[in-house]
């Protein structure tokens, strides 16, 4: 399905003129979205534009003809290929946008190397043996800094990052002379490896800037396919639960952002420049799967949370009732909370009937309402109602994304309300991304 | 989300063959009443209420308007039994519950009782059998409750019962003062779940939230890791390991620091992050030692965000994860430390383990009100901090077992704070704190060591015709060397180690068998000699000028506190020459200019107007009180000033008691018409300070002389003796004028303080004076 508008941020009114030689390195918004694009570029590449140097507000001032812009457009928009990347502790998430509005003159201009890796990356939906393309979370359709493509999310694990620079080399990625935006921890530690490998300059950005601009962009990309954001109603009832979409763009201020990856992050986020990490907590996605490779010899999150989908947790947690045969009336606690995390595989009876599948589901439990109890705690503290969950410890994870509103919606008595993303995992990438258009 | 639980695995193997010691343990039984029981994961707790029957000395005033011959005594002592309430807690392993359960039911005389009252996780598992046992009806108490009524009692009742653990400071322990007012606080009870409590008063509190992830993660986790059953097994496997190994460090993913947030290369991104990447095989300490971390933290997180969102910033820790357990007190300090950056100290208690048994007591014991009393620690029958730890102390392991005791005694004086120290919540009582200073614990380790000889025999000579006092004096040298010996070894036992615990414990272990006052024949006999020369001194000093008066009587305050039989140089003086008197005394003194010498201040001040009333702390008897004090507290009562005599309650080495004073004012006002106007006019008055003790706690004082204190708008304190105002009290800051004076009768004390043996302390103070130095 086509997708209207997108990448087009003065499309009829809304632009200045005086900002049409930096209207190119913008981000390609929908007229929706006026807000969400001015919070999206930073202020530093407002004033380091090509000619430009239009403030956020002058941006939102007047109209130009769309036919100037196009021009500039294509003088200042990032060459071919488009990647950005995010290098976690475990994956590495790459996105990858391709062009669909190739004209002839330009698949003649078009180099070797980068049709190579255009069709390499678009003919595949696997890489090797760990590297996945998610076709689902694809967005077709997509203009992004006037021109009309795809928009892939591709990802493999960090240690398999070594493949991957070698076979940058060998499909000599480095002679496009691209720019290679990346974020994560590894867009530091790999530096030199890219360099020497595969010869190539990462850019190096910030993963906290990335993720929330990553996050804001995605939210305000309208597509016929599923919302991104979207929530679970009645979360309490398991019956009548079920996911409904959320408007996120039209008033995104202030939320809590929870990312969580191998360790989780917790943000509150004012504006699109103005937010802090709260805190962060050891027990992430990272934790869960260690322990399960652990506990269950598993090695892989899917199979990890495969097994975590048939089993029971309340055989290896103490329950409140396991304690007390019902609720702590006095002090408020039902009776199927959890009073202690693998409590009862110290109890002799209880030990012998506790499966591999249990122990993965207990885990994930564990730890999703862990992250849950500090997210309350944190949004609380910052006086913040809507929480919204990333990451790609929630990929697949309907579990425990379910267990987060529930948590949230149960223990606030209603007050909070968890909202998940479809690109759960991505943001910083995507983030990463649009800071193309940036030259710095 | 959690509830805290007391652990409630429970092992049942059950070991009938343990023989007990059992006078040493289940002590009093035969009196005892009001029982309560706190069964956890792995200990159990006994608490109980007995009376104590021991024997006091009695003074007696002879009637000596009949006959007055030289030879009389001025008073008779007698031994009298008294009773006194103590409380008894008890902890052992749940493996010896039914040989005590079966102890308890042979041993138990008194038949009042009908239930006992039960907390704690195992209460229903073992309800039964208690039941059946003791044929008591077990009466189920709400857990939080307890452990909040526990905790309230403690803190109140027991000073340094909270302390701040530092694993590589020179004293790992820091205890705290006690605070005037605790509330409001948090408590974090680290169960085999979390429990996190507010604490606003008494009676209001709140269970403001909890974590699943607790002791019981850490035992359940750890023995599905490491194959490794034991709590303290998994303890002692994870302060081997390293968790770099197996968590994922923000190095690991960034090369070094995530500079723009400052985190630190070594923070833990995400635990056990590289057993999800890596497929390597992981040693057992390694993973033991990263759950510690992925716990303890989250624990201080959680903990950390409660006292934000409430604004608290007392915040004590308590549960089988952290009780007795350096390792995790150690994880959790550095945790709160962290996320609070330093605005939140974790608090520790020496008997967290006790209080939900304490709790579960005080809800059956409500009728006595035993919230209405004051309470102190008993240092002869407590193990103190640590006792049954094994790597801590081997030695008391083997002698009691896995026992750990806590007995209190029932006060008879409701203690307050002095209402003239400046800032009750910042008084420290005690001048060197010897957990800290490991030159002066050795010393004065040493010192108490070798005066138990000369303690043991005066002991004994006390009691010469009474039976079983040799052997009873040798039970309490074992005793007080035993409890040498584990302050040595763990000077934190019973909070922070000073020279006033040390004195304290040594009387806690003479009264625990029947020494209750060694000095009272030398007392009695001192008293006697020094009243003879009352009214020459008296004489001698009236005939002198204004200022030589001032003078000589201050003197004659400092000689007569050399007569002390504390200190060894004194009485090895007192006791080779019976005849060393006065002005002997007066001759040992130094010379002006003293060691500390306010005295020129101290006369400019008497040249202006009389202080309206004076509070004076006294020392010893004999010569220091009568010929030494009472000549200077006339004086002030010819000045105008009101005096209040302040004496011990109980006996303390030869120091004067209340009730010796009592006899001795009433003689001396027969003899001196000052003394005897100013009692009839009430501007005299002697009152008890609610010590037993040869030091002063300002912050431990009867309440009655609180009082009196505040009535009569007391604004200058004096204190007298090496024990209250050089051990105790040489920096106590006053909000009244105050003089403290101390005769050195120790050579290491005096080299310490840059002086000699005899060297003088005359430390006269006022506070808008000190005001002004700032």
């Amino acid at each position: 399905m086509p997708m209207e508008l997108n990448g087009f941020p003065c499309d009829g009114e809304g632009c200045a003129e005086e900002q049409e030689e930096s209207t190119a390195r913008r981000l390609p918004l929908s007229k929706k979205t006026e807000t969400i694009c001015c919070l999206i570029a930073t202020p530093s590449a407002d004033s380091e534009a090509a000619g430009g140097g239009a403030s956020k507000e002058q941006r939102k001032a007047k109209s130009t003809p769309a036919i100037m812009r196009l021009d500039s457009l294509k003088k200042n928009r990032p060459p071919f290929p488009w990647f950005g990347m995010d290098i976690g502790g475990t994956l590495v998430k790459l996105i990858y946008f391709e062009p669909k509005d190739i004209t002839a003159e330009e698949e003649l201009e078009e180099v070797e190397s980068l049709k190579i890796i255009r069709r390499y990356l678009t003919l595949h939906t696997a890489y090797g043996k760990t590297g996945i393309r998610d076709v689902h979370l694809e967005l077709s359709d997509l203009t992004l800094w006037g021109r009309k493509g795809s928009l892939h999310f591709i990802r493999f694990p960090t240690h398999e990052l070594p493949a991957f620079l070698q076979m940058g080399r060998d499909k000599h990625f480095s002679s496009l002379h691209t720019t290679l935006c990346a974020t994560g921890g590894g867009a530091f530690k790999f530096e030199d490896d890219f360099r020497k490998v595969a010869n190539l300059q990462l850019v190096k950005l910030d993963e906290l800037d990335c993720l929330i601009n990553g996050v804001l962009y995605m939210a305000s990309v309208v597509s016929n396919g599923p919302s991104e954001c979207y929530y679970f109603v009645n979360p309490t009832d398991p019956e009548r639960c079920e996911q409904k979409a959320y408007n996120l763009e039209s008033c995104p201020f202030p939320l809590l952002l929870v990312n969580i990856g191998s360790g989780v992050s917790i943000l509150a986020v004012y504006s699109k420049d103005n937010y802090k990490r709260v805190t962060g907590t050891s027990l992430g996605g990272g934790t869960f799967l260690g322990l399960c490779c652990l506990l269950t010899g598993c090695s892989t999150f899917e199979e990890a949370l495969a097994m975590a989908s048939v089993g029971e947790s309340t055989r290896v947690d103490k329950l409140v009732k396991d304690i007390y045969g019902g609720g702590y009336e006095r002090f408020g606690l039902p009776g199927w909370a959890v009073a202690s995390s693998f409590g009862n595989v110290m109890s002799k009876e209880k030990r012998d009937s506790i499966s591999k599948e249990d122990l993965a589901r207990a885990t994930l439990v564990t730890i999703t309402n862990n992250i849950g109890s500090i997210t309350r705690m944190c949004a609380l503290n910052e006086n913040i109602e809507r929480v919204v969950f990333v990451g790609n410890f929630l990929r697949v994870n309907t579990l425990s994304m379910k267990l987060l509103a529930y948590a949230l919606d149960y223990w606030s008595k209603g007050q909070l309300k968890a909202l998940f993303l479809r690109h759960e995992g991505y943001f910083g990438a995507v983030g990463a991304l649009l800071e193309l258009s940036n030259p710095s | 989300m959690a509830l805290c639980g007391g652990a409630d695995r429970v092992s049942h193997s059950m070991d009938k063959s343990i023989t007990l010691p059992p006078d040493e343990i289940f002590r009093n039984l035969e009196n005892a009443k009001r029982f309560a029981i706190d069964i956890g994961g792995s200990l159990t707790k006994l608490a109980y209420y007995s009376t104590v029957q021991h024997k006091v000395a009695k003074v007696r005033s002879f009637d000596h308007s009949a006959n007055e011959t030289d030879g009389d005594h001025l008073y008779e002592i007698s031994v009298q039994e008294e009773i006194t309430a103590r409380l008894h807690f008890i902890k052992f392993e749940n493996a010896y519950i039914e040989t005590c359960l079966d102890f308890i039911k042979d041993h138990l005389v008194n038949t009042d009782t009908k239930v006992i009252k039960a907390t704690g996780g195992g209460a229903y598992k073992f309800k039964d059998l208690i039941e059946k046992k003791l044929k008591l009806k077990v009466d189920k108490e709400d857990e939080i409750t307890c452990l909040i009524k526990g905790c309230n009692f403690v803190l109140k009742n027991i000073p340094h019962e909270a302390f701040v653990y530092a694993r590589h400071a020179d004293s790992e322990f820091r205890f705290q003062n006690t605070h005037p007012d605790i509330f409001p606080y948090l408590l974090v009870n680290i169960g085999s779940g979390v429990s996190i409590v507010k604490v606003e008063s008494e009676d209001r509190f709140e269970r403001i939230g909890g974590s699943s992830i607790g002791g019981g993660t850490f035992w359940g986790l750890g023995a599905l890791l490491t194959k490794t059953k034991r709590f303290d097994e998994l303890l002692n496997l994870a302060s081997k390991g390293h968790h770099t190994n197996v968590d994922m460090l923000v190095k690991d993913i960034y090369g070094g620091a995530y500079g723009s947030l400052g985190l630190t290369g070594d923070l833990i991104a995400s635990s056990f992050g590289k057993s999800a990447t890596t497929n390597k095989e992981f040693s057992k300490e390694d993973m033991a030692k990263s759950l510690l971390h992925m716990i303890s933290n989250d624990i201080g997180q959680l903990a950390c965000l409660y006292a934000k969102l409430h604004n608290l910033s007392r915040v004590y820790f308590g549960g089988f994860f952290i009780r007795g357990h350096p390792v995790t007190m150690h994880t959790i300090t550095y945790s709160i430390n962290f996320f609070t950056k330093g605005e939140v100290q974790a608090l520790f208690l020496r008997h967290e383990g006790y209080l939900g048994a304490i709790g579960a007591f005080l809800k059956g014991a409500e009728e006595d009100n035993p919230n209405q009393y004051s309470w102190g620690e008993n240092y002869a029958g407590s193990s103190g901090l640590m006792s049954v730890s094994p790597e801590m102390n081997p030695v008391q392991r083997a002698r009691s077992g896995t026992f750990d005791m806590l007995e209190m005694d029932r006060l008879e004086r409701q203690l307050v704070n002095l209402p003239l120290l400046q800032d009750p919540s910042s008084y420290i009582p005690d001048t060197v704190d010897l957990s800290e200073d490991a030159l002066a614990r050795e010393y004065w380790l040493y010192c108490f060591e070798e005066a138990l000889d000369g303690v043991v025999k005066r002991a004994m000579a006390s009691q010469r015709d009474h039976p079983g006092a040799v052997e009873r004096a040798e039970k309490f040298r074992q005793k007080y060397c035993h409890k040498l010996q584990t302050l040595r070894h763990q000077p934190f036992a019973y909070g922070s180690l000073t020279v006033r615990s040390l004195l304290d414990t040594r009387e806690h272990c003479l009264n625990e068998f029947n020494f209750p006052d060694p000095y009272s024949k030398i007392k009695q006999r001192e008293n006697d000699m020094a009243l003879k020369y009352y009214q020459k001194v008296v004489r001698s000093v009236e005939e002198m000028n204004w200022e030589q008066r001032q003078f000589a009587l201050v003197k004659g305050l400092l000689a007569g506190n050399v007569f002390d039989w504390g200190a060894k140089a004194v009485s090895d003086v007192l006791e080779s020459d019976p005849e060393f008197g006065f002005d002997q005394a007066k001759q040992q003194l130094q010379e002006r200019p003293w060691l500390v010498d306010a005295y020129n201040q101290w006369i400019e001040r008497l040249k202006g107007p009389p202080h309206k009333c004076a509070l004076l702390f006294v020392d010893n008897s004999g010569i220091d009180i009568i010929l030494g004090v009472f000549p200077f507290v006339r004086e002030l009562l010819i000045r105008g000033t009101e005096v209040i005599l302040a004496s011990n309650s109980g006996p303390a080495l030869n120091d004067v008691t209340n009730s010796e004073l009592l006899i001795l004012t009433e003689r001396i006002a027969e003899m001196d018409p000052v003394i005897h106007d100013a009692l009839k006019e009430d501007r005299l008055a002697l009152v008890q300070n609610g010590s037993s003790s040869p030091c002063l706690d300002l912050s431990r004082l009867d309440k009655v002389l609180a009082t009196v204190v505040r009535e009569r708008g007391t604004d200058l304190v004096i204190i007298e003796g090496m024990g209250r105002a050089i051990h105790t009290n040489y920096y106590a800051m006053l909000s009244c004028e105050s003089l403290k004076l101390a005769v050195i009768k120790n050579s290491w004390l005096a080299d310490r303080l840059g002086g000699k043996i005899f060297s003088v302390v005359f430390k006269y103070e006022a506070p808008n004076k000190a005001q002004e130095h700032y």
